[in-house]
């Protein structure tokens, strides 16, 4: 029996500091046994494991190429527990562990034909920028394709020259929100839902794909629906504690679902009942 | 019919399975309280005692009965068997140009056979089981797993297996069955492995006396003080704000002793044990509860913070979720949460109240 539970080793190929405590990693597996893991699909995880120290869950942002056109995994991370920090400590030529893809990613079949609609908020952006890049790279398939991303402050913005680039796209709407800005910031000074009600969706061939702190979700969600966007077609990507990332650990679940394992990405149907609720 | 053995043969029982390679556990008094340990001989099993388990009370009493399961449970099922307490699951070593190897950390699984199993425990590893069935490091000590049940003749005040329907008698998910008699035993085998067993002991013909004793045995034993009351599992999820959980939450000590001896929880957590020396650097998995501090941390943010969130986690899952999950409820009416916490909290006593509307506060 393989078993999954076991890391593969990652040399870290670049190191760039988003802000200051956002940075992303650029991977390399250094086994031609373990390049399956680039099958990773936008909206999965991998398991980062910092020698002697630990894992975690890291959703995956975008395979990119070197110089030599070898693919390259990249992964985003807020540096803001034991583990991320020690992750954030790592220079370019370090080894790091491995184990993923796992999880359920964005519905990318079911998206197919229809327009996409991508909101997220704060660092929510990375695990839905892979199906951003994906969608862009296979323009033909997906109708419009809406994007909205909110941040706390301005300052927290990422990728922005990427937003600039995909909003001088045809067929693209891209619209930021901050809740608090600084002086010049272009964009909208407020909550996302404001700007779900300014979106010219096609309700009835959208597909939605969301990611942010749950309230956030929860009130995106509930304001697309007021827009007679179908509740089946809002897909969340959730987070919860995930130590094993199999399903076996306990500490993921919410309700009935694992979300390591169900999720992370699920529809909005499913979630709903319990969303907002206290201590699930 | 062949299927009954002399309480003086069943040396020959321990005997034939040490000569077939496994290592024999079974119940014996260690600490006041019954538990599985290695047997060499059947004259360290637990003759003569009986029990008193109430909310937050275990006790053993040595009565002069010929009996050696006359007891219902120790604090402990299978769980520690063959998902194990704390282990290593893989290790890392950091070699001298710099790069990471990894491995995997399998223990020397041993077939090993366990006497005296209750039903209410047999029952509990099957929920294991399902939960398990893709983690290696739980199959492969469950795959060498011979399991001996004996039918409970005297469950406890906190038993409600009957209720449950998983015992007080083993039904399934056994390789051999006893039905305890003051003289000897009724065997009845549950597998191949069974059978083969049967035919190599000194089998006597049962009489009809003997199945109409253990019969009524058996309605005795189905009596129980307590049964799980009705409710509504799917629910139960939905009732977060019934006063219910205020009570319970002010008696909990959030200590997860209900947790530790429940045979069907199975959260753990993953850790790092490195060596001093920086060298390598062990990823071991110890059992967890949802009533710890870190079970529902996430980068600087607790879903639970307090005692009443942890204990609806608690309840809410091992009776309304995971039917969701595995298709039934997740208690098999052990009863040991109720005699091993400390301060005596019984969650049938919780469900009853989840159960009646909740008495109307002023505002």
């Amino acid at each position: 029996m393989t078993n999954p539970a076991l890391p593969a080793e990652a040399l870290i190929l670049n190191r760039v500091q988003e802000t200051e405590d956002i940075f992303t990693l650029q991977l390399q597996l250094t086994a031609p046994a373990q390049q399956w893991r680039l099958g990773i699909q936008p909206g999965q995880f991998n398991m980062l494991y910092r020698f002697g120290v630990g894992e975690i869950p890291i959703s995956f942002k975008a395979i990119s190429a070197d110089e030599q056109g070898q693919p390259v995994l990249e992964h985003t991370i807020r540096a803001v527990g034991r583990v991320s920090r020690a992750l954030a400590a790592l220079p370019p030529g370090e080894r790091i562990g491995l184990r993923g893809p796992f999880g359920q990613g964005w519905p990318l079949e079911q998206a197919e034909g229809q327009d996409l609609c991508v909101i997220t908020g704060g660092l929510g952006c990375a695990p839905a920028v892979s199906i951003i890049e994906h969608a862009f790279a296979n323009r033909t398939r997906y109708g419009h394709i809406h994007i909205i991303q909110g941040v706390k402050h301005s300052a927290d913005l990422l990728w922005r020259s990427r937003y600039e680039f995909w909003a001088q796209q045809p067929d693209t709407t891209v619209m930021m929100a901050a809740d608090v800005a600084a002086p010049g910031w272009p964009w909208y000074s407020g909550r996302v839902t404001e700007l779900i009600k300014r979106l010219p969706l096609r309700p009835e061939q959208t597909l939605v794909c969301c990611c942010g702190p749950e309230p956030m979700m929860q009130a995106s969600a509930e304001q697309l629906i007021r827009q007679q966007v179908p509740a089946e077609a809002i897909w969340l990507s959730m987070e919860r504690n995930m130590q094993c990332a199999s399903g076996h650990c306990g500490h993921c679940q919410f309700g009935a679902d694992f979300i390591c394992r169900d999720g992370p990405v699920m529809p909005y149907p499913r979630l709903r009942d319990r969303l907002g609720l206290e201590g699930i | 019919m062949h299927d009954y053995l002399p309480r003086a043969a069943l040396p020959q029982l321990i005997q034939h399975l040490h000569r077939h390679g496994y290592t024999v556990l079974g119940p014996q008094v260690v600490d006041n309280a019954i538990l599985y340990r290695p047997l060499a001989d059947t004259d360290v099993l637990p003759t003569g005692i009986e029990q008193v388990q109430r909310p937050g009370e275990y006790r053993l009493i040595q009565t002069d009965s010929p009996r050696q399961f006359s007891w219902a449970n120790g604090p402990q099922a299978l769980k520690p068997l063959t998902f194990a307490p704390r282990e290593t699951l893989w290790r890392s070593t950091l070699q001298t140009d710099g790069s990471l190897r990894f491995e995997e950390v399998l223990a020397d699984a041993r077939p090993t056979a366990v006497i005296g199993v209750r039903g209410c425990d047999l029952a509990a590893l099957a929920l294991q089981d399902q939960h398990f069935a893709a983690d290696p490091y739980y199959r492969q000590r469950r795959d060498d797993l011979l399991l001996i049940a004996v039918d409970c003749s005297h469950p406890a005040d906190t038993c409600f297996c009957a209720s449950t329907g998983d015992g007080p008698a083993a039904e399934a998910d056994y390789d051999l069955a006893l039905t305890e008699l003051d003289d000897g035993f009724l065997l009845r085998a549950g597998s191949d492995r069974g059978r083969a067993i049967m035919t190599a002991l000194p089998l006597q013909p049962s009489r009809e006396d003997q199945h109409r004793l253990a019969d009524s045995q058996h309605r005795h034993a189905c009596r129980q003080l307590r049964q799980l009351p009705a409710f509504d599992p799917a629910q139960l999820i939905q009732q977060g704000q019934h006063p219910a959980w205020d009570t319970v939450a002010d008696a909990c000590l959030s200590c997860g002793n209900c947790t530790s001896v429940c045979p069907s929880c199975f959260c753990f957590s993953e850790s790092e044990v490195p060596e001093l020396d920086g060298s390598s650097s062990d990823h071991q998995r110890q059992w967890d509860s949802c009533f710890s501090e870190g079970h529902s941390y996430i980068h600087g943010h607790h879903f639970r913070p307090d005692t009443k969130g942890r204990y609806r986690q608690w309840l809410t899952h091992k009776f309304g979720s995971w039917v969701e999950q595995y298709g039934r409820s997740g208690c098999t009416g052990c009863g040991r949460c109720i005699s091993w916490c400390p301060v005596g909290i019984d969650p049938l006593q919780v469900l009853l109240q989840l159960g009646r509307e909740p008495a109307r506060t002023e505002k």
